[in-house]
């Protein structure tokens, strides 16, 4: 029993010894977090479904950063900067559906995204890619995630009582939707440092399904914010460590092992009933 | 003089092709009760979410007191059965100076056990919901509370309990109260003034004077069952 502990043990961090494995784990950790964290607002805005909409915006601009050689990151930003202004005008000036306007014209950018993304970049735009990441992009990613988790922490009193009830955030002083249009925009740059973790197709999940697992057991609303975020961290590092193990893509494993966690913490809920 | 705590001059909300408030003008002052009644659709939230500022008028003005302080209870609060927030941190939200002895304070005057300050706020029943809200709304100390009384969700023993209480914090806070309303006995009861509303303003005055028998039936001529109802408070007020 001890040699297999031994054995697993040396198997692990000799695994992380290797120099490689530090800036994906690092980007990994930060970003989860982070979307892990805005996740948690998404679900109680109820925009779970548009979040992922949303997401599919970055590939667009992505293939074009690809295609000019300009940074996909500044690409997908944009795009996705533009978008949210859509949807904010949107919400503030139509009374139409905001959810069929987002679905129909998201899905309709991620087709084009598709036909106009490089084939050889595409696995990799659709289903992420952070194992050639440098130190440098690593560190940035990590701070910008930082700053955002910063943010969120900073504003969430606001955030919380606006996606409670926004007759009694307008009440006690809160500008409701200036505070949508920041939201948003933190939800952008969530996406576009998350995307080149797991793709523009499955960033959605990275946002949603640790907050789902946390909303789960949380019984108070510090507690949800801190699981969820842990949620995206462990299955983070999951995921790295399954990358580094057998070479599988840890983005499309974050979700599954995220997933996994989703599923233990729905029988907790069910056991605690 | 009383000193006005809000002001509302010639306001239009057109929500598309339709006039939800059309040239409404009234003003609230100090310590004064003001009950809004109206059938269905006559546009007395629109004029809440328009005093609070989360509906825009399309024109007219809404002037208030500078620095005045507003406690809003809503009609609706809507929240999902396993919301992951307790009582204590719903208190919280609110911002400024929030401590669990103030929370506690006005848990007290609203008649709810500390209990259920570590609750999951949709853990609590409709009607323990409702008093935290006049808590929540109220602990600031408001110049003036918007009450938007539930439709359905509440009997009427609670919803009179819950005037009862109102009437109880007013006099002890001394805020003015724009209240609506669907219960004449509650209007008769406990408002200075009444504004009839149905997009336009169709009456306003101490409600002895202005709510007629005729002034019912034109405010609320389409709703029969609704009017009846009505019809039957203001008699029985009358007679008793």
């Amino acid at each position: 029993m001890n040699r297999l502990f031994i054995s697993i043990w040396k198997r692990v961090f000799t695994k992380i010894t290797m120099p490689d494995i530090y800036p994906p784990l690092l980007v990994a950790i930060f970003v989860s977090a982070s979307a892990g964290l805005l996740g948690a607002f998404a679900i109680l805005k109820k925009m779970a479904l548009v979040g992922d909409a949303l997401t599919h915006v970055a590939l667009p601009g992505m293939a074009l950063g690809l295609l000019f050689n300009f940074s996909p990151f500044l690409g997908a930003l944009a795009f996705l900067v533009f978008a949210i202004f859509g949807i904010w005008l949107m919400e503030r000036y139509s009374k139409l559906s905001t959810e069929t306007l987002v679905g129909i014209f998201f899905s309709a950018s991620l087709a084009l995204g598709v036909l106009i993304t490089p084939d050889h970049e595409l696995v990799e735009a659709l289903f992420g890619n952070i194992i050639s990441l440098t130190w440098a992009e690593a560190i940035i990613s990590a701070v910008m995630a930082l700053i955002l988790i910063l943010i969120i922490l900073i504003l969430r009193r606001q955030l919380a009582l606006n996606m409670v009830s926004s007759e009694l955030a307008q009440s006690a002083g809160i500008n409701n939707s200036r505070l949508n249009l920041i939201y948003l925009l933190i939800f952008a740059l969530a996406v576009a440092l998350g995307i080149r973790f797991v793709g523009a197709v499955l960033m959605g999940s990275l946002v949603i399904i640790p907050a789902a697992a946390a909303r789960n057991i949380a019984s108070s609303f510090n507690m949800f914010l801190g699981l969820s975020m842990l949620a995206g961290v462990l299955s983070a590092v999951i995921s790295i460590f399954v990358w580094q193990n057998n070479g599988a893509a840890p983005g499309p494993i974050f979700i599954l092992v995220s997933v996994g966690v989703f599923l233990v913490t729905l029988v907790i809920r069910g056991l605690k009933r | 003089m009383p000193s006005k705590i809000v002001e509302v001059k010639n306001l239009n909300v057109i929500f598309g092709q339709h006039q939800v408030l059309d040239d409404l003008s009234f003003d609230v002052n100090k310590g004064e009760v003001l009950a809004i009644i109206g059938p269905n659709g006559a546009g007395k939230t629109v004029l809440f979410h328009a005093l609070i500022g989360l509906s825009r008028p399309t024109s007219g003005v809404i002037n208030w007191k500078s620095n005045v302080k507003i406690g809003y209870v809503p009609q609706r609060f809507d929240i999902e059965v396993d919301l992951p927030l307790t009582t204590r941190e719903f208190f919280y939200l609110k911002g400024g100076d929030v401590t669990d002895k103030k929370i506690k304070e006005f848990l007290d005057l609203v008649g709810i056990d500390h209990e259920a300050l570590n609750k999951g706020i949709s853990q609590l029943s409709v009607g323990q919901r409702q008093r935290v809200l006049v808590a929540w709304a109220v602990m600031n100390e408001p110049e003036i509370l918007l009450f938007d009384e539930p439709t359905a969700d509440i009997d009427i023993r609670g919803q009179q309990s819950i005037y009862h209480l109102l009437h109880k914090i007013q006099d002890q806070i001394g805020f003015a109260v724009i209240l609506i309303s669907h219960d004449l006995s509650v209007v008769y009861k406990y408002a200075d003034q009444v504004l009839c509303l149905n997009s336009k303003r169709v009456c306003m005055g101490p409600p002895r004077e202005v709510l007629s028998a005729e002034q019912l039936l034109e405010l609320y001529g389409g709703e029969q069952t609704f009017y009846k109802h009505l019809e039957k408070s203001f008699h029985e007020d009358h007679h008793a």
